[in-house]
């Protein structure tokens, strides 16, 4: 499938009172179309920042300042975050999804007169032919009595049906990309299941592109064909699901499959935790920001600036001295 | 009599915690929200038991009860063999000595205005567990090199800890008066992947450190659950579905929701995954305050009868250890 979004060495800033936040720091990646891509880290690494950065949703201190986002043969960088051409495209050609279903939706709104918003604004569509398309995208995504709930407000909806309104709403449009941040994560596992299978469903009947971002392995290793695994604002790993999985490369990506629990594995096992924590961003070093908690560090690592994604062949990019 | 009082440190019988809804200005009351309808169950000496199961499907109520901070409506809380529900305020703070409670969120359970040090002797002073300032301080200390912590950052508060440092220091809390129980309430759900990893070998090395310290571990994770117990409590809407060792419970999961709910477990494993047969369930937890008649899985199992809806099943012996509450099994 040919590429939808192409991200050239895309770097976001913050500038706090403490320092420089790199948030993200050179990060290439590209999406191809109908593909279900994750992007996978912990809080901090900068995953949730560099699909804002891409809806052009960063804000001060915040600022994007280096990089190419090409989306449809377009560089979305030299469009103005608000002028009309990005809006055309916020919303309407990349959507998204956030984590957090209750703080995402206005709680003075009806659901109706949300989704219907972007679908006037987006389609062009008027009043009756809008709220006529708005019941229809409900029931898409499973809620009873779509009829009759849209002119329900979201405190009258439980979690998980307020995420399947964010997902009615980010598909209204037919978007070419969908962007999940941690869509499920503050929900119940049976609804999580529920709502990670209907999204797979809705995008491949819209055939659109997916990208979850998560910090869970066991999703991705569910949902995604490709992965890209993010610490401290840069990937470290690149590769097919089933590369990575198989043969990890990075020291990080080693250590996430080490130290989680899985559901299938023998009574006994030891979980071997990275040691050390999450670096912080504040006033980096140039070096490899793993390499404090790196068992197979050397001199190189901290001398040498973070070392650039070397190709294993098929798909797979590990950024490591020592692999 | 004895031997079963040393076998079995805490013995919990037909709870039932109801939370009365109220309205209008007398206060009337309504109806009743049952929490914990009718939950029996046992944890062993030096044992884990993971009690698991979706939002308000009352594993935090059952944990508060144990700690008696919720006062049953009915039922039994045998711990080391004595009820514990009619006890006395007084009694129950000799009784609470020897449980203890790890908060999920390490951020909101820790006074922040208090030093860690303070934090984890607070216990101490409480309950007159030491004579002397010296004997305090070397306990306090001792406290912290058992969680892995620096006795000389005793000194600091709880802002100057990392999340899954402040964790450390809320199990050295609760380790403090030597509890012969620990309830773990959802205690990693707050921290990051690579920082859980580090709690739940801690609380693993002190039980094999701890002779006989037991825990009731409650969470919604059920790898995690799985990982840590010995034996699995399954709960839907304030009742056990399913008890069993953790190994059985994955190898041979009885109950139509225990399938369900390990199928939505997604395994960190692609080649897995593209086999792995997925149960998804239909529809939500139906709210406590009028749960369906009969088993209150009834609406949303694959396998149900007629004859679900008409009574509450019973949880039935079906392997060594091996419990399940469905008349379809």
């Amino acid at each position: 499938m040919p590429e939808i979004l192409q991200v050239n060495n895309l770097e976001t800033q913050f500038f706090t009172e403490g320092g420089l936040v790199k948030a993200v720091d050179g990060v290439s990646y590209h999406i191809d179309e109908q593909e279900i891509v994750g992007l996978v880290g912990e809080s901090g690494c900068g995953k949730s920042v560099s699909q804002l950065s891409v809806m052009q949703l960063v804000s001060t201190p915040g600022k994007i300042v280096g990089g190419e986002i090409i989306f449809d043969g377009q560089n979305l960088l030299e469009l103005e975050a608000n002028g009309p051409e990005m809006r055309s495209i916020r919303g309407a050609k990349i959507a998204m999804i956030f984590q957090e279903p209750m703080t995402s939706l206005n709680p003075v709104l009806t659901i109706g007169r949300q989704l219907t918003e972007t679908l006037e604004l987006h389609m062009g569509l008027n009043k009756s032919a809008s709220r006529e398309k708005a019941i229809e995208a409900l029931r898409d995504v499973g809620i009873p009595s779509a009829e009759s709930r849209i002119d329900d407000y979201p405190h009258h909806f439980s979690g998980g049906m307020r995420q399947r309104v964010m997902i009615a709403m980010g598909l209204s449009c037919n978007p070419k990309i969908l962007i999940a941040d941690e869509p499920t994560t503050a929900l119940d596992v049976t609804t999580q299941a529920q709502l990670l299978e209907l999204m797979k469903d809705m995008v491949e009947q819209y055939h659109a592109s997916l990208v979850i971002v998560t910090h869970n392995l066991g999703v991705v290793a569910r949902y995604a064909q490709r992965i890209y695994i993010m610490y401290a604002g840069r990937i470290v790993e690149a590769g097919t699901t089933k590369d990575i999985f198989a043969d990890p490369r990075h020291p990080y990506t080693i250590g996430l499959l080490k130290c989680i629990p899985r559901l299938d594995e023998e009574r006994g096992r030891k979980l071997v935790p990275i040691v050390g924590l999450p670096p912080n961003l504040i006033n980096m070093q140039p070096t490899c920001a793993f390499s404090p908690r790196c068992s197979y560090k050397s001199e190189k690592c901290l001398k040498e600036p973070w070392p650039p994604l070397t190709h294993l062949g098929n798909e797979h990019y590990v950024g490591c001295f020592n692999e | 009599m004895n031997t079963q009082l040393n076998e079995h440190i805490l013995d919990v019988r037909d709870l039932k915690m109801y939370f009365p809804v109220t309205r209008g200005l007398l206060r009337k009351k309504v109806a009743d929200v049952k929490a914990v309808d009718g939950v029996t169950f046992k944890v062993k000496r030096g044992e884990t038991l993971g009690l698991v199961g979706e939002s308000g499907c009352g594993k935090t109520t059952i944990g508060r009860c144990v700690l008696r901070l919720y006062q049953p409506n009915d039922g039994q809380i045998f711990f080391e063999g004595e009820d514990i529900i009619p006890l006395p305020e007084k009694g129950i703070r000799e009784v609470r000595r020897k449980m203890a409670l790890i908060f999920q969120d390490p951020y909101s359970s820790l006074d922040p205005r208090q030093s860690a040090g303070s934090i984890v002797g607070e216990p101490l002073k409480i309950h007159d567990m030491v004579e002397s300032p010296i004997e305090y301080r070397d306990r306090v200390d001792e406290l912290f090199r058992i969680v892995g912590l620096d006795p000389s950052m005793s000194d600091r508060f709880p802002h100057e800890f990392s999340g899954g440092q402040r964790q450390r220091i809320g199990v050295a809390r609760a380790l403090a008066c030597e509890p012969s129980l620990v309830i773990c309430d959802e205690p990693i759900s707050a921290l990051d992947v690579s920082i859980q990893a580090q709690v739940i070998n801690l609380l693993e090395e002190l039980q094999e450190g701890l002779k006989g310290l037991s825990y009731l571990f409650i969470a919604h994770d059920l790898s995690v659950v799985r990982h840590i117990s010995d034996r699995v409590a399954v709960m839907y809407l304030g009742r056990i579905v399913e008890v069993t060792d953790s190994q059985t419970l994955y190898d041979d999961p009885q109950h139509p929701y225990t399938q369900a709910l390990l199928s939505a477990v997604p395994i960190a494993d692609p080649f897995i995954e593209e086999t792995r047969e997925r149960i998804i369930l239909q529809g939500e937890v139906p709210t406590p305050l009028d749960p369906p008649p009969g088993c209150s899985f009834h609406p949303r199992c694959s396998r149900v009868i007629p004859e679900c809806s008409q009574a509450v099943p019973p949880l039935k012996t079906v392997g060594a250890e091996h419990e399940v509450a469905c008349i379809r099994v």
